[in-house]
């Protein structure tokens, strides 16, 4: 009786464990479906709103424009036809709030009863105009031509250095400044935390003594405790105009001041995990190298980091990982202008800041929000990458022991 | 973080006050929902409202003008809030939904372009700002500063701000790809005072003496306004917009207590508070 008792119970708590395994797997595999779902959802759809036309004089050659010439015509930078291949006609610009100006209330009736014809009668007239407006005032014989617009192609998100996914009539969705925005952040981020994470975890397991040891270790690990937004705010009011003045910048919200607060960030997770590497180093290996006559940095050198050359990397990739998914801090900081740097010193829009700063107002389900959810595959993409390189340098090393 | 705090709170205050008047008079629910820019204002007020009357519930949501109105076509909500008229569409889709909808102007929002206190320049015209901010002028001496590199902040993209000042200053161009975007109105004022070549705008609420305030002209440089709520209040400054309540006709009895509340001496003085430019 006891024993079968003992038996159910086990049997329950297997039961239990596999059940919670499963969930997670379950809700892991779920948020990843929903991701790519939503986010390749936006390579199905024109980049101009469901609803809407773009409407040209029907004797006007052109039938295509880029997204980028259309966004380059209605900034007023194209202002004639003949600069996108047409003929020599100015380009007039109409946008249905504009109709009041050029028809009385008479003219248009009472509740808009005569808006479609009157923008049909205002496209007739006009032989250079191009206009903007819902396709339910498309009156039934409609004279105008309209406009083909391209659905998004997964090269133009991937290569467009233009970002503009609010942009009226045609969005302008290119990512290319974000991605490199964010490797670029990530990598300052990694070249500033490696050396210092690295100093701190050889200081702490090798040089200092136990007592300094006991209170340095959980102070770097409140590192890791406190919120984002206040490193974001600490970066903006020290750090930002710090390096304005020390590289006397016209502007101090770089990649740089971004690095620097990732870096810092990073730190707690690289002195974590390389310094328990480092304390797993057999006592017996340094020993030896010290009754061989080695001074105590060159067993630090030669032995104790060879060793744990793989916890350390670890630890650096693991950092990473955190820096180049995160947001708060990193919005605050890097200014957020989505231009492709060429240098650290320079603003920058990392993937994650646009996604939080976007997201909120971006309207369910549309073009914009697809957008935003794509960047959140391309981000899952980076970080997974970068996990199985962890996974990959770990493997190798337990290999390489036996 | 402020601000989701309060709507995060609202349904607490809501309870407290449910505890208080036990099936004294029947309930009052009265849902807000709009414009960002609005939504501290409406809050204050609701909040106020609540402590005076306890049978009055009202819950506010932001999420943007357009969010707004398009909750008030589909019912719901009870009052839009809106920091601009409505459009040629909206008005359109309202008559074809057959609801009448009454527009109350409940306060003013005026914007202020800033720079840091050491530029010496202290007017631009408006053209001269679009071409700042559409990347046409690069350099503080080409409007007759010192020869600075200009860095222009705005707000991010889903800021009902950042549409308005398009609209109404760029003259609906595109914003230039290098011009900063910061989160908050709090983090442009605190860029803009320390660094030297700046342009930024923000809400007249928030000037600070960090930064400094730039008169601006609409007709070509002959006339230059300063920013002040006086100047808001009597419409010469012109980069000031309208904030509105809209409510279907049919449910004004409902709305009626919170909008005479807004427009009452005490509600225009939270008005103020708040940070916007009251009616009289």
């Amino acid at each position: 009786m006891k024993t079968n008792y003992k038996k159910f119970q086990e049997k329950f708590i297997e039961g239990l464990l596999m059940l919670s395994g499963t969930v997670t797997s379950l809700t892991v595999l779920l948020i990843v479906v929903f991701l790519f779902s939503e986010g390749l959802g936006v390579f199905n759809k024109k980049p101009i709103d469901d609803d809407f036309n773009l409407t040209i004089h029907a004797e006007n050659r052109i039938s295509k424009l880029s997204p980028s010439q259309v966004k380059n015509i209605f900034d007023q930078k194209i202002k004639n036809w003949k600069e996108v291949g047409g003929k020599d006609e100015k380009i007039i610009l109409f946008k249905i709030d504009d109709i009041s100006d050029f028809y009385t209330d008479d003219q248009l009736g009472k509740d808009f009863k005569n808006l479609s014809w009157c923008i049909n009668d205002y496209i007739v007239k006009h032989r250079g105009v191009i206009a903007f407006f819902s396709k339910k005032y498309i009156s039934k014989n409609f004279k105008g031509k309209i406009l083909d617009v391209d659905k998004i192609k997964v090269s133009e998100f991937l290569s467009g250095d233009e970002w503009f996914p609010t942009a009226r009539p045609v969005a302008q969705m290119g990512v290319k400044p974000l991605i490199l925005g964010t490797l670029w952040v990530s990598l300052g981020a990694i070249l500033i935390a490696l050396p210092l994470g690295l100093a701190a975890a050889i200081y702490l397991s090798e040089i200092a003594n136990s007592r300094i040891r006991n209170i340095l270790k959980p102070l770097i690990e409140l590192l890791a405790g406190i919120p984002s937004v206040v490193y974001g705010f600490f970066g903006l009011v020290i750090i930002v105009p710090l390096i304005q003045q020390l590289f006397n910048l016209p502007v101090g919200e770089t990649a740089l001041a971004g690095s620097v607060v990732l870096g810092i960030m990073a730190l707690p997770t690289i002195i974590t995990i390389s310094e328990d590497a480092m304390r797993n180093t057999p006592r017996a290996m340094k020993e030896a190298s010290l009754a061989l006559g080695a001074s105590k940095w060159q067993t630090i050198y030669k032995v104790v980091i060879p060793h744990s050359a793989s916890g350390i990397t670890a630890g650096a990739i693991l950092g990473i990982g955190r820096a180049i998914g995160e947001t708060m801090a990193v919005l605050m900081v890097t200014g957020n202008a989505a231009i492709i740097p060429t240098t650290l010193l320079e603003p920058v829009r990392t993937i994650p800041a646009t996604i939080a700063a976007e997201l909120g107002e971006a309207p369910n389900g549309g073009v914009h929000y697809q957008a935003l959810f794509a960047l959140g595959c391309i981000l899952f993409i980076i970080t997974l990458v970068i996990n199985l390189l962890v996974e990959f340098v770990t493997k190798r090393k337990t290999l390489s022991k036996h | 973080m402020k601000k989701q705090l309060l709507v995060l709170m609202l349904p607490a205050f809501a309870m407290l006050s449910c505890g208080g008047s036990k099936e004294k008079t029947e309930k009052q629910a009265i849902t807000i929902k709009g414009s960002d820019t609005v939504l501290p204002l409406a809050q204050m007020e609701a909040e106020k409202l609540m402590k005076q009357d306890s049978s009055i519930t009202v819950s506010v949501i932001g999420g943007g003008t357009g969010v707004g109105i398009t909750a008030l076509l589909e019912g719901s909500t009870d009052i839009a809030m809106a920091s601009r008229d409505l459009k040629t569409e909206e008005a359109l889709k309202f008559s074809e939904a057959k609801k009448e909808i009454e527009k109350v102007l409940i306060a003013y929002d005026a914007l202020s372009v800033i720079v840091h206190p050491g530029n010496k320049v202290s007017q631009l015209t408006r053209e001269q700002i679009e071409k700042i901010y559409t990347g046409e002028i690069k350099n503080w001496k080409e409007v007759g500063g010192e020869d600075l590199k200009i860095v222009a902040y705005s707000r991010e993209s889903s800021s009902g701000t950042y549409e308005y000042f398009k609209e109404e200053v760029l003259d609906d161009k595109n914003y230039a790809t290098d011009v900063l975007s910061m989160p908050a109105t709090g983090a442009i004022v605190q860029s803009v005072g320390q660094t030297k070549g700046a342009i930024g705008y923000v809400g007249l609420a928030y000037q600070t003496k960090s930064v400094k305030q730039l008169a601006v002209s609409y007709d070509e440089g002959k006339t230059f306004i300063a920013p002040s709520v006086a100047a808001a209040k009597d419409k010469t400054y012109p980069i000031s917009r309208p904030l509105f309540f809209m409510y279907e006709k049919v449910n004004s009895e409902k709305v009626k207590s919170i909008i005479d509340y807004t427009l009452s001496e005490e509600g225009q003085k939270i008005v103020l508070e708040v940070g916007y430019v009251p009616l009289k």
